[in-house]
Parts: C-alpha cells; structure tokens; sequence
C-alpha cells in the first residue's frame, strides 16, 4: 500500500466549463461530478456497471460512470444532465420527458435521457426496436418503458423538425 | 464502492507498458476499457497496487483490411467494430459486437482486453475461435503472434508472459461462400449470456466445405463442437444433420449450474443456440441476409 495517496492532475471540460483538479486515482468519475464538481444530477443506481443512471456522455458516447476513473478522463469533454438545458430553456429530450411522462420516481431519468441523446445524435427517426437497444443499458424500475419510448419519439421528432441537433 | 488505492501510470506506447508491466512486477495489471477490471476492483476480488493505462496511447485503437485479413488493434471498442464497414465483411463480427453488454459497455470493452481477460462467459474468444485468427503480443523486445488457440490456456489464463500484452487481432477474411452466425442468450442486456453459439462455414458445390462450432459459458473454455462438425463437413446440409450436430453440442457442452440456471437447462439452451446459428450461418453462406446477435428479453 502506498504510504501517501497518489494525486494525479486532471483537466476536464463538464458541460463546455473547464475544471482543473487533482484527484486519486481509484475516484470514479461519476464521484468526481457529484462530490468534487457537485453536480448531483448524475446518480449513482448499482455501482456496479448494470443500471446506467450514471450514464453521462465522455467525448459524445454514453458511458457508465461508475465504471470509468476520473484520470481516465483527463483531457475528455463530458456531458451530464445538467448541461441538457441551454439558456433557460430545457433540451427537447427534456421536455418530452416530462410532456410524455417518462419517469415516475426520476431517479433513473439523467441516465436515461443521456442515452437517448446519443442515440438520437446517432440516428435521428429511431424505430422502437432500435430505441429499446439504445437504452437496453438503463433500468427504470417505475415506469414499465412505454413512455420512455414515447418520450424518446416525441423528442426525436421535435429535433428533427427543429434541427436541435445537440 | 471503492477500490483499494493504487499507483496510476500512463503508459505512452506498447513498448512503454510492457515496460512498466516489467517493472511493476505481478501486482501491476493492465487498464484497457475497464469495463471488467473497474467493477472487480470495486468489489474488491481485484486489487492491484498498480495500473498501467492503455487509454492514452496513440494509434492502437483501429480496423484495417491487409492481405486478405482484417487487422484489429488492441484498444478497439466494441463499438467501434459493431459500427464498422470493414468489421462488416465478416458478419459473425457484427454479430458479436452489436450484443455485447449494452451502449455504454460496448463504448468502453475493448476486443484486446476481452481476449487478455479470457473470461469463459466472454463473447470474443467463442466467435474468434470460429476463424483463423492470430492475436500479436507485445513485449519490451518485440513481437511475436499466437494462434488463438494457443493464446487461450484455461479460464482467465492466456499465453501472455507477465511483461506482455495484446497488442493486435489479425483474422483472416474467409473464402467465397462463406457464413457465419453468432448468437448468445443472455438474461438481460447488461449481463454475460448463459450460454452462446458460434458457427462459421464455407460452401463448395452446394456442399460443406469447412466448419467450425464453438460454445460459450458452458465450460472454463470456449468448447469446439468437433464431431458435430465433422458430421458436416463434405455432406450437403439438411435441417437433420443440423439437428445431430446440435445434439453432439448438447453432449460436448460442460455447464455448470449457477444463478443463470442448471446445468441441464444450459444444456438444452446452447444445442438450440448452435442449431439457430448453424442456420443463419448457412443462409448467410448462401448470400441471405439475416440478423442475428445477442437475445435478451
């Protein structure tokens, strides 16, 4: 065992800000987020690679951040639920959550509408079946899905008529 | 959870980590995707007081066509092989890396640290033993390559020397009239299937020229089917030479019982899960277009 921890300096840009910080190696990054950066928006479910609800996008492509360290992502751009919003205004992936009621407790829903934006970002007029697999890595233990699916086809329909592409 | 603390190191080349892997000694393991290690770690069933990253090393995440082979290197994403044109001339591949765990797994695991971890309910080394395929390992001095059946030793156990690692997957692009399927069962997405089948096949003449059956998670190694395939080979196939090799399936098979089911259970599922494949491996072979992957409810 090390005597002293180690601390490794990392710069990581969260939602287009810059932090530059030093951390232990064995810090997960969704820990980095909530306890360091305290952006509490992504959630820790199983801690254990299964549930997703910390699925935030590193660099565009949704991952589970429990299962990522932090000095993995040293010079990434990350983007969590809170950087959904812009200017006041909610993401359209936002709004159809809430328009179509997708979510009961919420507790699930950063994860969820993080992997939806990269399936979106992928593909643009999904079909259910390729919605299922874009979010087979998210377990909702409230809703059933049905309005998660109609959620992400709400969404999916408003970015293409308004070319919300981001 | 956390893991117990260890001394991170960023490895800036292959030659580098082998290096360090060198130095370190056997408490030094290799972080590749993670996506296996990170939660053993977390668990703690794995502590290793050091971790060389692999993450930030130039140029060893690609897919290339050379010579009639289809180069992988070690840092490739699952992802990027179930998105790639390339990966796509050989569908078994696609098969595999379009059902691996789910989105943000497949993002991550990396097809050099799969082979590396040699976990007997892991995908890649099942679909890989189906075809000619030679992993390169990289060392402080050179090189050399290993057919994969000679780099697979036991479950969790390669060929690969304490200062070495993966460092390439060439496979060879199979002849004309060729098929190949994979398909695995698992419970949910996240988790490792309970049982998987892999087939690849070439025809000649209406005929089966060549075949090759392997079995996931039912033993501590991928199984090969060999007398189910020798049952094939030379004979015009027919949905009952297709059922006595899922039968000769069910027999080579050694599942144990666990939270995934019993061990008869496991049975039953991998010969029907060879069957299917050995289906879509011929249509395939026949020029149809089919899809199969992964099933999960």
């Amino acid at each position: 065992m090390p005597e002293a921890a180690q601390k490794v300096s990392i710069q990581v840009r969260v939602n287009g800000k810059l932090h530059a910080r030093e951390v232990e190696p064995r810090l997960l990054l969704v820990e980095f987020l909530r306890e360091d950066l305290e952006l509490t928006g992504t959630h820790v479910g199983c801690d254990t690679t299964y549930c997703g609800a910390c699925t935030l996008l590193m660099n565009g492509a949704a991952v589970k951040s429990c299962t990522v360290f932090a000095v993995q992502a040293d010079g990434a751009e990350i983007t969590s639920v809170e950087g959904l919003e812009k200017d006041g205004e909610l993401h359209p992936i936002q709004k159809a959550f809430g328009d179509c009621y997708g979510l009961q407790c919420g507790y699930c829903t950063p994860g969820l509408m993080l992997s939806a934006l990269q399936l979106l970002k992928d593909n643009s007029n999904p079909s259910r079946k390729q919605i299922r697999k874009g979010i087979a890595g998210n377990t909702c233990r409230c809703t059933g899905y049905q309005n998660i699916f109609k959620a992400i086809e709400t969404a999916a329909a408003k970015m293409r008529s308004s070319s919300h592409g981001d | 959870m956390y893991p117990r603390a260890f001394t991170y190191h960023r490895a800036s080349s292959l030659k580098d980590a082998a290096t360090l892997l060198s130095q370190l000694g056997e408490g030094a393991k290799l972080l590749a995707g993670g996506q296996s290690l990170i939660p053993l770690m977390k668990l703690r069933f794995a502590n290793p007081a050091h971790l060389v990253d692999l993450n930030f090393v130039e140029g060893i995440s690609y897919i290339q066509q050379k010579n009639g082979t289809l180069c992988f290197g070690a840092l490739t994403r699952h992802a990027e092989i179930e998105k790639s044109p390339t990966a796509a001339m050989i569908p078994i591949l696609r098969d595999c890396a379009g059902g691996i765990a789910d989105v943000q797994v497949r993002n991550r695991g990396t097809i050099g640290g799969s082979l590396a971890e040699a976990d007997p309910s892991g995908d890649w080394a099942t679909v890989l033993l189906t075809l000619s395929c030679e992993v390169r390992c990289a060392g402080r001095t050179g090189e050399r390559s290993l057919k994969l059946s000679e780099f697979l030793k036991d479950a969790y156990t390669t060929a690969l020397a304490q200062d070495e690692l993966v460092s390439e997957i060439v496979v060879k692009v199979p002849p004309e009239n060729s098929g190949g399927a994979y398909i695995a069962f698992k419970r949910t997405a996240p988790v490792y299937p309970t049982a998987s089948a892999a087939v690849q096949l070439s025809l000649e003449g209406g005929r089966c020229k060549e075949i090759a059956i392997a079995l996931g998670c039912v033993g501590l190694m991928p199984i090969r089917v060999q007398e189910g395939e020798a049952a094939l080979r030379g004979q015009q196939i027919t949905p009952k030479l297709i059922e006595s090799a899922a039968e000769a399936a069910r027999a080579v098979a050694e599942p144990q019982s666990d939270m995934r089911g019993s061990a008869e259970y496991k049975r039953q599922l991998v010969s029907a899960l060879a069957k299917r494949a050995m289906e879509a491996a011929l249509q395939r072979a026949r020029g149809q277009q089919v899809e199969v992957s992964h099933i999960y409810a």
